[in-house]
């Protein structure tokens, strides 16, 4: 374990010391947008999809809570793309409208738990000693429980709506994210200009804000596109057993679970959302490896 | 009596590690008139920069002061809360680092980075910051102060960087400026004008510096006053001429000697043969006896303490007149 940490350090050590050499981010992003064209078109896609979520009610002519019960079943056509299901929606204006619950739980409970694991992270990465300890026990016994089992638990005994389903996603989330923002707050604290900042009698509160947030910034981008994925699946995951998200609001998850029942007479009220979140989640982690690549300075080099 | 700007007495600062306690700086006593440059000269790991920090209050863990006494303008700062070390560091005392690449924020503008000590310290608004900045980034000899003040860190070179750095340490007029080997990353003709530019800064307000540095040429350019250092202790002191003259220790003459050899046949390896010692194991005599060409029995026996030659020159050494 001490080996382990102190190879760590080092090497993030190395990485900080090459910051002060490499290019701004936007110069980064154009590099990647340029070389890795899976990452840059999933960035795309992404946003297209954020964009239909948003215009649903433009984009299609039905109704996501009422149906037509004399259309219910009916596989895809000029009419219905996706078909629709056993009460007669539209199954593709009701993935649209499913989106935005779904893109909203990877998001929301992402970016919470993003505030609450870097704020805990770095003060104990920059304070050390009691903070850190007390801080970084917390984390791994968050840590050692079986995230999903965690989330059901909250579930149950808080019951299924969104703001619970955020909850119960930022808690199970929040842990991963101390941890990395710990260990780049050591790196960074020792790097000469925050010492060059203590020099001058900056306060640490300062220093944490002004001096190593900023740093941290780019592994933040990188671990929020990889931490996306992983809150949709989850809130499918309860949305399928039922415990997540509760009609009439929707989401894929919620979904997948009701088209369940007409797996062989009409799969695609299932299929239809499974795709979606299959594309959402590799979507994410392409943009996610092609960010990490792109702002880690060891690959920048030719 | 002339005043003191820095007055060092019997410090002791080491590292509390796994494997016992190491003694990186060991009853160091040293001052720094008013005005003067005082430089520390000695190979890499005797102890400079502990000494440095030590003073600024800025030891990493597992460092510690365990004796003596710091005192700045006559003010005490061993023991003092770190509130009222932030407040004295950067308004009465500064530092400027080894590597001008990597001591600035490479995320925040120059300017910003520089006018953070007066918006601290001197409770400035903006504007009146930005000013004073574009003064001391003049002051320094940075053209175009205006189009750096905006500039990022990478847009600057080695130099103009390190510049940057002395005009921060220097935005609040401190007492005293701890210069850590400043230019040991940049190259020669640029390590000439950053010395200079040191020196004509004292000179001009009356600061106090303290020089760090293992090269016996920059020291000799540079200082009023010198302190040869060996595994955390002084071994001799004196002024900077005397230092070059008449020196007494077999290490400072063997760091003399490694510099003429450099120049006159550069082929031949550098005079002192052997390595530092370990701090956590340091023989039982003078801890520079396994490495001494003079040494005798008394010299492995027995450790000798600080002696006075001349006014004003000292050396820790039995056989020191005969060096
Ligand atoms: N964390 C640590 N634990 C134990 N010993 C340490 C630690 N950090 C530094 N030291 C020891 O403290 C001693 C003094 O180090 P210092 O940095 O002051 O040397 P220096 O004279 O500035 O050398 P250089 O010319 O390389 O900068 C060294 O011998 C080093 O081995
Ligand atoms: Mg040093």
């Amino acid at each position: 374990m001490a080996l382990f940490k102190t190879k760590a350090a080092a090497v993030s050590e190395e990485l900080a010391s090459q910051i002060g050499e490499s290019d701004t981010l936007s110069i980064k992003l154009r590099r990647m947008v340029r070389r890795n064209k899976l990452a840059a078109f999933s960035g795309v896609l992404l946003a297209l999809l954020v964009l239909c979520a948003v215009f649903a009610p433009v984009l299609t002519p039905y109704d996501a809570v009422t149906g037509d019960i004399a259309q219910r079943l009916k596989p895809p056509s000029a009419a219905h793309w996706l078909g629709t299901d056993e009460m007669g929606r539209d199954v593709l204006t009701r993935l649209l409208y499913g989106a935005r619950v779904s893109l909203a739980v990877g998001v929301v409970p992402t970016l919470a738990s993003m505030i609450i694991g870097a704020a805990l992270g770095m003060a104990a990465g920059y304070l050390g000693g009691k903070a850190d300890h007390i801080i970084m026990r917390l984390a791994d016994v968050m840590l050692a429980f079986p995230s999903l089992l965690l989330a059901m638990v909250i579930m149950y005994t808080l019951g299924g709506s969104v703001l619970n389903i955020f909850l119960a996603l930022t808690l199970i989330s929040w842990a991963s994210v101390a941890r990395v923002a710990r260990s780049e707050t050591i790196s960074l604290k020792e790097s000469e200009y925050v010492e060059a900042a203590r020099s001058i009698g900056v306060r640490p509160a300062r220093i944490i804000l002004r001096h190593i947030l900023p740093n941290c910034i780019p592994s933040f981008i990188v671990l929020f596109t990889l931490n996306v994925p992983g809150a949709i699946l989850s809130e499918s995951s309860l949305s399928f057993l039922g415990i997540g998200i509760q009609l009439p609001n929707s989401s894929w998850g919620l979904m997948v679970n009701m088209g369940r029942q007409f797996l062989y007479n009409a799969p695609w009220i299932s299929l239809a959302p499974s795709a979606a979140i299959m594309l959402v989640v590799l979507c994410c982690n392409f943009l996610g490896d092609g960010l990490r690549d792109a702002l880690d300075p060891h690959l920048n080099n030719d | 009596m002339e005043e003191l700007t820095l007055k060092i007495e019997h410090l002791c600062s080491g590292f509390f590690t796994e494997r016992g306690y190491v003694p990186a700086v060991d009853d160091v006593s040293l001052v720094i008139p008013q005005g003067q440059v005082v430089g520390i000269v000695g190979e890499s790991g005797c102890g400079k920069s502990m000494i440095a920090r030590s003073v600024m209050g800025l030891l990493k863990y597992p460092g510690r002061i365990t004796g003596g006494s710091i005192q700045l303008a006559g003010r005490e700062l061993t023991g003092l809360p770190d509130r009222q070390m932030q407040r004295i560091r950067g308004k009465d005392m500064a530092m400027i680092f080894q590597e001008p690449m990597t001591s600035l924020n490479p995320v925040a503008t120059v300017g910003r980075q520089m006018r953070e000590a007066l918006l601290l310290h001197e409770k400035m608004d903006k504007n009146a910051a930005r000013e004073q900045v574009l003064n001391m980034l003049e002051r320094v000899g940075i053209s175009e102060p205006e189009k750096r003040y905006n500039a990022y860190p990478h847009e600057l070179s080695g130099g103009l960087r390190q510049r940057v750095m002395i005009a921060m340490a220097m935005i609040c007029m401190p007492k005293l400026l701890i210069a850590d080997e400043p230019t040991t990353a940049l190259d020669v003709t640029i390590e000439a004008q950053i010395l200079r530019l040191i020196r004509d800064l004292s000179r001009q307000t009356g600061m106090s510096v303290l020089l760090i540095s293992h090269n016996l040429g920059v020291i000799a350019q540079m200082c009023d006053a010198v302190y040869v250092m060996y595994a955390g202790k002084i071994v001799e002191q004196a002024d900077a001429f005397t230092l070059f003259d008449s020196h007494a220790h077999p290490y400072t003459k063997g760091l003399m000697d490694s510099v003429i050899d450099l120049k006159t046949n550069p082929r031949r390896l550098p005079a002192i043969g052997g390595v530092v010692p370990n701090l956590l194991h340091l023989p039982a005599g003078c801890a520079f006896s396994p490495r001494c060409p003079l040494a005798g029995e008394r010299c492995r026996a027995e450790r000798p303490e600080m002696e006075q030659l001349a006014p004003g020159h000292m050396c820790r050494c039995f056989e020191g007149r005969r060096a």
